[in-house]
């Protein structure tokens, strides 16, 4: 029996292995968290939807099997986060949108029968962006996701919600979703880990599509170990995502506890290390690589040359794709219906719902996407994209192959405050620059956190990116930053963050506490 | 690359059906202007010899088995419907014809 | 609605050149829907063949049927088609309450087969070649059903009832190019072509191609031109033809209606046309405007289709024989004379004929009934003869006939039974109690009775005047309301006769 509060600063592993040896009941931790997010997310916000009685019912039901002998999952019991965007069977789905504001799908993800499977304990549906178009968590229908570092920031977008919780230790593990970057983005913005696997290795059945052929599900922790086993669950051939690869999968744990660096070659992304980046980021990030380089890896540059038209294929691939996806929204088999003064047709009624339930962000980047896609633009636009994205692509197969894995800061700056940058789309969007390239070309990327930036003490990320299929060299690498840099600081940098006042709990409760 | 006008973005608005007000239609028409300046210059690099890439990890044929699988009761179909007759979505007159 | 002013037929080809062109859509009978497990069947209560992907819920995704590619292929080969190596689907973009996500899933610019031609025979025999342009897999829609307001149409509905049952049934659609040349004979090619096309997915057994049940759907395109003129006129397209007869009428009909219309200066607007089967006539749908920007893009919840040459000639060298050769072989085996042939063939009756003698039917009772009977019943009720009645219960019906339980004027009261759904013919034979009454006993006994009832009769077959009996024989065929042989009455009325 321990502490609530030595309970939630425990890594998921940590917690898992006292799971395991009795220490602590899973209904012990599951509540020790419930509580914390009663106590902390009035102020952080990264829930929209919790329900003790369902969540405790969960680590009941584990607690019952474990008692009975069952060979459990290294995981279960433990608690987890679940983005919004994820469909679940048991808790409202919303991805951010005041359009679906109360929809319970009749149905569950596949990377939530996986979870489930594995006696993970979902606590809750984290913020986001609505419908994952972001990178602030400000375009969330239901208010912003503060940053546990100074509630006067962002944590970053579209996951938002699963960093933040993470990082205020109101869960050890949280699922995100990365279409641009947003699980790394989030994960340097509050000193968490963050991984988007290569484009296929999870199953996308039942993840709220924002562009379907840059959307990848991925874990959120606070140790990369962590991210490991959590990835090692949710990875896996799914027959109901076409683009769902049959590759086996070598353990991501595995790989995570052997870490070593020694003759690989790391390439450093000479595009992203200099130039429009901050000094105290670029400072961690230098720091970072010559740690690598001690540990006995090779230092090498490597050079995207495509990538300034990177974002720009980013900007018209991702508002084409959503354009289309978001059309189901129409008020007639589910969500929001607003009809319009004096009634009106069906097109009228879709229209005035469309209007009302969308967001500024939401409309701006469907009326985009409207446009790449019309008859006479489309190979301006859309067309020509996908040809930037072959260029993408060969960038990487040419960088890659000078050196095994490529880094870079996560993003150009530290979080910044709220508000700051909503007025300016274009200035938001640039903020994507390191992370949407493996988006493009579907390998896989780690954030993983380095350090504070001098100027501002907030957290700063190292972007690790791999091959396709390649996503265990992202968990040995990662690893390895992390002992270093924890060895050298003697505690994680989470010890480093505020202590997060209890205030009032803002998530919707589903059920009795 | 021509100049976006506001009848453009009222038509995209109709097209994408969101009954967007003057005000949206104003400032859309200015956002949509400076992201297009910028985005607009895929179309230097994306020369005839370059192939588009639709997707990102390269595979074809992925087929399902013709074998019947589970489906939805009626119920669980309608339980999200703004307004049903019990077994059918209920939707408000149509004026456009079927395509 | 006011009615369409038509120049008559014969005087509107003087004049114009007809150009025909059709979009066929063939729903394929594979156990599940295009893009979902879900059962393709879409009879029964409203929303139960569903999954979350035929209801567009968020995050579900579409996975294609194997089944229906191949399927797709083989239908591609018989239509003379080039099979694509590298095949891609597309969204579709519009807004529509019986599309569940506001796209329809289809193919653009990769179709799985295309540059193909078939051969159509018409009446006389004449061989027409129709070339088709290509065929596609798409997704159908759901069903709407339009409540309040006068007729359950469209306009003036006060609302709309959706059922996707139907949503996400497979199709593949047939384009053909304009086909020029068809002159006065175009009514009767539009029927032909779309008469091919169903023998063909029959053979195939890939589709129930049942027009009235919407397995086969047609959307005839007809323009016309000034004779002399190179330009193609403005063409409508007409929808909604649901039987072989309304594809023919309809053209037929466009071409006066336009004709009129371009006689008296007047210009043709593009625009979709739906055919009335009550009216005999088609009305205006909502023009084509620049609304219709359907933002086509590769569909990214999927991937090419990429049909091996071994799968390629796997499914040619399955494939059935041509319609034209067929035929040919069929009037061979059946030995039919030309005349019999054509008579069914023009009928659209092959296969029902060809169905029937399968199920056990002499060849020529099998034509007899077909061309006979059947088509008289249909023509009074103005639907296709295939769709009236199944083969099998045509084969039964033959049995009784040949077995002698039923005269051919019981088997003609039977036959309505069938059609008007009173069960099969053995079961119409029991319920109307309509058997021939072969207990020889129960003749003997009305045979007495007319012969005692007219007394001379005996006397004159005796002296040899035979033909005397058939007084006897129709009073005997009154008393057993017709449900006696007459054959065998005759041989019970002479033996009688003699007997004394």
């Amino acid at each position: 029996m321990q502490h609530a509060h030595e309970i939630i600063r425990l890594d998921a592993s940590a917690l898992a292995e006292k799971l395991a040896a009795g220490e602590v009941s899973s209904v012990e931790a599951t509540r020790a968290h419930l509580d914390r997010i009663g106590a902390v997310d009035g102020d952080v916000h990264a829930f929209l939807h919790t329900d003790s009685e369902l969540s405790l019912a969960a680590a009941e039901e584990i607690d019952r099997r474990r008692a009975a002998g069952e060979q459990l999952h290294a995981l279960a019991g433990v608690p987890l986060a679940v983005k919004d965007v994820i469909v679940t069977n048991d808790m409202p789905t919303t991805s951010g949108s005041r359009i679906l504001e109360g929809w319970r799908p009749p149905y569950d993800a596949t990377v939530m029968t996986k979870v489930r499977a594995a006696g993970l304990v979902p606590i809750g549906k984290t913020n986001m962006d609505e419908f994952a178009m972001g990178s602030s968590t400000e375009h969330s229908a239901y208010g912003p996701t503060r940053n546990p570092w100074d509630l006067e920031r962002i944590p970053g977008g579209s996951g938002g919600g699963s960093a933040a919780a993470v990082a205020a230790f109101e869960a050890p593990l949280a699922l995100g979703s990365d279409t641009g970057g947003s699980i790394r983005q989030p994960a340097h913005l509050t000193g968490t880990v963050g991984v988007k696997p290569t484009y296929g290795g999870v199953s996308r059945y039942g993840a709220i599509a924002l562009a379907s052929s840059l959307d990848q599900i991925g874990p959120c922790s606070r140790t990369v170990l962590d991210s490991a086993l959590l990835h090692d669950v949710i990875a896996g051939h799914d027959p109901r995502d076409s683009t769902s690869l049959t590759d086996p999968w070598p353990s991501m744990a595995e790989a995570a506890r052997r870490g070593d660096v020694k003759g690989l070659r790391i390439g450093v992304v000479s595009q992203l290390s200099g130039e429009g980046f901050q000094p105290g980021v670029l400072e961690r990030f230098r720091e970072a690589v010559a740690a690598l380089e001690s540990a006995g890896a090779e230092i090498v540059e490597v050079s995207l040359p495509s990538l300034e038209y990177a974002i720009s294929a980013y900007y018209l691939i991702m508002p084409a794709e959503a354009s289309s996806n978001l059309a189901k929204f129409d008020s007639v088999r589910f969500g929001l219906r607003v009809n319009p003064p004096g009634g009106g047709t069906v097109e009228d009624v879709m229209s005035a719902t469309r209007e009302v339930g969308f967001g500024a962000e939401a409309k701006r980047r469907i009326i985009l996407g409207t446009y790449a896609l019309s008859a006479g633009y489309y190979d301006a636009y859309y067309g020509s994209a996908q040809k930037v994205r072959t260029l993408v692509q060969r960038d990487f197969a040419a960088a890659f192959a000078q050196a095994d894995v490529l880094v870079s800061p996560t993003a150009p700056t530290t979080a910044f405050r709220l508000g700051e940058k909503t007025e300016d789309p274009m200035a938001m969007y640039l903020g994507d620059i390191a992370t949407i390239p493996a988006n493009l070309a579907g390998i896989p990327g780690m954030s993983v956190p380095v350090g504070l930036a001098a100027e501002d003490g907030l957290p700063v990320g190292l972007q690790l990116l791999a091959p396709a299929r390649e996503d265990a060299q992202l968990y040995r690498v990662g690893a390895v930053v992390e002992g270093l840099l924890e060895s050298r600081w003697g505690a994680p940098l989470l010890t480093k963050a505020p202590d997060l006042t209890p205030g009032e709990m803002a998530a919707a409760e589903g059920g009795a506490v | 690359m021509s100049e976006i006008t506001t009848e453009q973005v009222a038509h995209l608005a109709s097209l994408a059906r969101i009954a967007l007000t003057p005000d949206e239609i104003q400032s859309l028409t200015s956002d949509l202007r400076s992201i297009v300046d910028d985005v607009a210059k895929v179309s230097e690099v994306a020369t005839p010899d370059v192939p588009a890439t639709s997707h990102p990890i390269p595979l074809e044929n992925v087929f399902r088995d013709d074998v019947p699988g589970e489906t939805l009761t009626t119920e669980q179909a309608l339980a999200g419907a703004p307004d049903h007759d019990g077994s059918r979505f209920r939707v408000t007159a149509i004026l456009g014809e079927e395509q | 609605m006011a009615r369409d002013e038509l120049m008559d037929f014969d005087e509107a080809l003087e004049r114009f050149e007809p150009v025909l062109g059709f979009e066929v859509h063939v729903e394929l009978n594979t156990k599940t829907k295009m893009f979902s497990s879900a059962p393709n069947f879409f009879g029964g209560e409203p929303n139960t063949n569903i999954t979350p992907v035929d209801l567009g819920l968020p995050g579900s995704l579409p996975v294609v049927n194997g089944q229906a590619v191949r399927y797709s292929i083989s239908l591609g080969l018989a239509l003379g088609c080039s099979i694509a190596e590298s095949s891609r689907f597309a969204r579709k973009n519009y807004f529509y309450p019986d599309l569940a996500k506001n796209y329809q899933i289809s193919q653009y610019d990769e179709p799985i087969a295309f540059d193909g031609q078939v051969d159509v025979e018409l009446s006389d025999g004449r061989i027409i070649t129709v070339p088709i342009e290509r065929a596609h897999m798409e997704e159908d829609a759901g069903k709407l059903t339009h409540v309040g307001g006068a007729t359950g149409r469209i306009q003036g509905a006060e609302y709309s009832l959706v059922d996707y049952n139907r949503a996400g049934v497979p199709l593949v659609e047939i384009v053909t190019r304009p086909i020029f040349g068809a002159e006065k004979d175009a009514p009767e090619i539009a029927k032909a072509y779309v008469a091919t096309i169903r023998d063909i997915v029959i053979a195939l057994g890939i589709s129930d191609a049942r027009m009235e049940r919407g397995n086969l759907r047609c959307d005839a395109n007809v323009s016309l031109r000034p004779r002399g003129q190179e330009k193609l006129g403005t063409r409508t397209e007409t929808k909604n033809v649901n039987s072989l007869r309304s594809v023919e009428r309809a053209v037929r009909y466009e071409i006066q209606r336009q004709a009129a219309i371009l006689a008296k200066g007047g210009t043709i607007t593009q625009e979709t046309r739906h055919w009335h089967e009550d009216t005999g006539a088609t009305s205006a749908g909502r023009p084509k405007s620049d609304a219709d920007d359907y933002r086509y893009f590769p569909e990214p919840d999927l991937l090419p289709v990429v049909p091996s040459a071994a799968l390629v000639e796997e499914l040619r060298a399955a494939l059935p024989e041509p319609p034209a050769a067929r035929r040919r072989r069929l009037k061979s085996e059946w030995a039919f004379t030309d005349l019999e042939f054509q008579d069914i063939a023009n009928a659209g009756l092959v296969a029902s004929v060809e169905q029937t003698i399968a199920a056990g039917s002499a060849p020529q009772s099998a034509r007899k009934w077909w061309s006979g009977e059947i088509s008289r019943l249909a023509n009074a009720r103005e639907v296709d003869a295939a769709t009236l009645v199944s083969p099998e219960h045509v084969a039964q019906l033959v049995a009784l006939v040949d077995a002698g339980t039923l005269t051919d004027r019981l088997a003609r009261q039977v036959l309505e039974g069938v059609v008007d759904g009173e069960g099969s013919p053995q079961e119409v034979v029991d319920a109307r109690g309509l058997a021939v009454v072969s207990d020889d006993g129960a003749l003997i006994a009305a045979i007495d009775e007319a012969l005692a009832a007219q007394p001379d009769v005996l006397a004159k077959i005796r002296d040899g005047k035979v033909q005397a009996a058939g007084a006897v024989i129709g009073a005997v065929m009154k008393a057993m309301r017709g449900q006696a042989d007459a054959a065998r009455v005759r041989e019970l009325v002479l033996e009688r006769a003699s007997a004394e």
